[in-house]
């Protein structure tokens, strides 16, 4: 094989130019793209659609009602209120759990790393039935220390969401220079709360950003734990809704969907706002 | 006693001594500088100092007293380190502020302050910009800004300017200079590159194993290294074996004068250390008494001087570095053969 002549490469690099050869056809990938697109999308979409038009349907045209009544139901309206409270709860029990022991894992103890990792990702693995049945008895304890207010699911739920929170923060830890700054800190006069609260969390608030929007998505989508602890969030009260009016269950339904769907959306856009930072070395 | 003293300070990591009994002492003002290779200890007692690190054994003390068990926000030290250390969520001028805000320092004050350090290093135009908007030259300012805004009791300097390009080192090495010497603050800077502790330090302290091996003005060190060790590592040398003869040295039955040869005893088997500059060549003509005969090898340009390399035909086949002005290269061709002579008026003497 020989090499081509240097007027052939000159002419290949010049597209427009008359009489040159023709440049190598790149594949267009665009038709097998929007086929599989166009898959996906009618896979995901369907089903959506589909409870958009049963929580719509009415002899003779479309109503809203079953959409209205998701303000009106008292009991669901107490259910969305307990599920947004047990959110935010779970949220910040989870930042006052998380942060402080990653951080300390991360400047003091990093041969414990991957133990604490471990451990956070084991409500992954364990069926939620083997943690009701271990966690009932110490649920008896709370009720009965606390009250039977479903608010309590919020310890269980901390737990819940530890294995996607964990790894969130642990990343967001990782991408910056933890130790240098808290030594930066520590040098200026801060005390490790300040620390945590002035140079830690302002710097990985991507992350905690990601970690909380995940832990609400995965509270309010909750239905196993709460069901098995005789609680009723959100999920429970659906699920009884749907007994009796099926119409406003899937409305309610869609809307908690949608509002997890907006809350990955924000989370997506976070991380590509954390990503398109950069430190320029220029000198 | 000096403003900043060491004992006996012993520390070790999982059975590795990175300390062993460091006594140091810096006086109410001085800059000193630890220097030696990796894992000699140095940033280890700078840490130490910083109160980052818990020394096994020995004492800190800083204007009397003693702070060894002080937790690191409360001794007052002001910190340079090695890698970029801004906060990144703040501006260059709420760095800077952010030992003041956290002393309750009032807003004016603090205000006036930071304008001050940003004057200082020469950063006012940047204030407002944060740390990824900032170079590497210009955040190492910023953090030497942010040290000193506290008016801390030292100022600790961890290789800051190790991340920097030679051009840019070089200019920061004059400004922490000249602003230690305006500030009058006592300064323990930590690095691994000669030049730049020689250039920068009232005295440098040149660290083995844990342990100061010598502290000393820059000239001292350089001239008249205390162990052999200090010999080798600062400045480049060259050792050639020789035996002890009184106040002269016979390398390969060439007797060459070394008054440091008159501490050890007649045939004793020494080292003496030549420096590049210190020697000089001659076209080996056989008629240069006490002159070793060799052969160029390689020249090297170094603006000023050019480095050859040149081959004894004693000593082994030794390899000798030299050091001659760059308008005299052309007399000394690779291949060409020369007389050493050294021009050294005390060469150093140091046990083989």
């Amino acid at each position: 094989m020989t090499a081509p002549a240097p007027d052939t490469l000159a002419s290949t690099a010049a597209p427009g130019r008359r009489g040159a050869p023709a440049a190598p056809r790149r594949r267009r990938p665009g038709a097998a793209r929007w086929l599989v697109l166009l898959a996906f999308g009618v896979f995901f979409l369907l089903p959506l659609f589909a409870m958009l038009e049963f929580s719509t349907r009415q002899a003779g045209g479309r109503s809203f009602a079953a959409w209205r009544a998701i303000v009106q139901d008292p009991d669901l309206v107490s259910a969305i209120t307990i599920s947004l409270e047990l959110a935010a709860l779970t949220v910040v029990g989870m930042l006052l759990l998380v942060v402080p022991v990653a951080t300390w894992v991360h400047l003091r103890l990093p041969h414990l790393r991957r133990p604490i990792e471990f451990i956070c990702l084991l409500p992954l693995t364990i069926p939620a039935i083997v943690l009701v049945v271990g966690i009932a008895p110490i649920y008896a304890w709370v009720t009965y220390l606390l009250g039977d207010s479903p608010l309590t699911l919020a310890f269980v739920y901390v737990i819940l969401v530890l294995p996607y929170a964990y790894r969130a923060i642990d990343n967001g830890l990782g991408a910056i220079d933890l130790r240098t700054l808290a030594e930066a800190a520590r040098s200026l006069g801060a005390a490790w709360p300040t620390v945590l609260a002035r140079v830690v969390v302002p710097n990985i608030r991507g992350a905690l950003v990601s970690a909380s929007f995940l832990s609400v998505a995965l509270v309010l989508g909750e239905f196993t734990l709460a069901s098995l602890l005789n609680f009723n969030n959100l999920q429970v009260t659906i699920n009884l809704l749907g007994k009796r009016d099926a119409p406003v269950s899937v409305a309610v339904s869609l809307a908690a969907l949608l509002l997890a769907f907006v809350l990955l959306l924000m989370l997506s856009y976070v991380g590509r706002r954390r990503g398109s930072s950069g430190v320029t070395e220029e000198g | 006693m000096g403003y900043l003293e060491l004992r006996e300070i012993k520390k070790s990591f999982g059975g590795v001594l990175a300390l062993d009994g460091l006594n140091l002492d810096l006086a109410a003002g001085e800059l000193v500088s630890l220097l030696g290779p990796s894992g000699c200890g140095k940033t280890t007692a700078l840490r130490i100092v910083a109160g980052f690190e818990a020394a096994d054994q020995g004492r800190v003390v800083v204007d009397g007293k003693d702070i060894t068990g002080v937790p690191a926000n409360r001794r007052d030290m002001g910190m340079v380190f090695q890698a970029y250390s801004l906060f990144p969520n703040m501006t260059a001028l709420g760095n800077i502020q952010f030992g003041l805000r956290l002393r309750d320092v009032p807003t004016s004050s603090r205000k006036q302050r930071a304008a001050e350090l940003l004057e200082l290093v020469g950063l006012v135009a940047h204030s407002a910009k944060y740390p990824h908007q900032l170079s590497g030259g210009q955040q190492q300012r910023v953090a030497l800004a942010r040290a000193l805004a506290i008016q801390p009791k030292i100022l600790l300097l961890d290789e800051p300017l190790s991340a920097l390009d030679a051009k840019v080192r070089v200019t920061l090495r004059d400004e922490i200079r000249r602003i230690q010497s305006e500030l009058g603050i006592t300064t323990l800077f930590v690095t691994h590159d000669q030049e730049e502790a020689l250039a920068l330090s009232d005295r440098v302290g040149v660290m083995s194993e844990g342990r100061v091996e010598q502290l000393d003005t820059p000239a001292r060190v350089y001239r008249e290294p205390a162990t052999p060790f200090v010999a080798q590592f600062v400045g480049v040398t060259n050792a050639l074996a020789g035996v002890a003869d009184g106040d002269a040295v016979l390398v390969d039955g060439h007797r060459l004068p070394a008054s440091g040869a008159a501490g050890h005893p007649r045939g004793a088997a020494i080292r003496l250390i030549v420096r590049p500059e210190e020697i000089r060549l001659r076209p080996d003509d056989g008629s240069i008494p006490g002159a070793l005969p060799g052969m160029i090898l390689t020249q090297s340009f170094l603006g000023p001087v050019m480095r050859l390399t040149l081959r004894l035909e004693s000593q082994d086949g030794q390899l000798l570095r030299v050091d001659v002005p760059s308008r005299e290269a052309e007399q000394h061709a690779p291949g060409s053969r020369v007389a050493v002579e050294l021009a050294a008026r005390s060469p150093i003497v140091v046990p083989a």
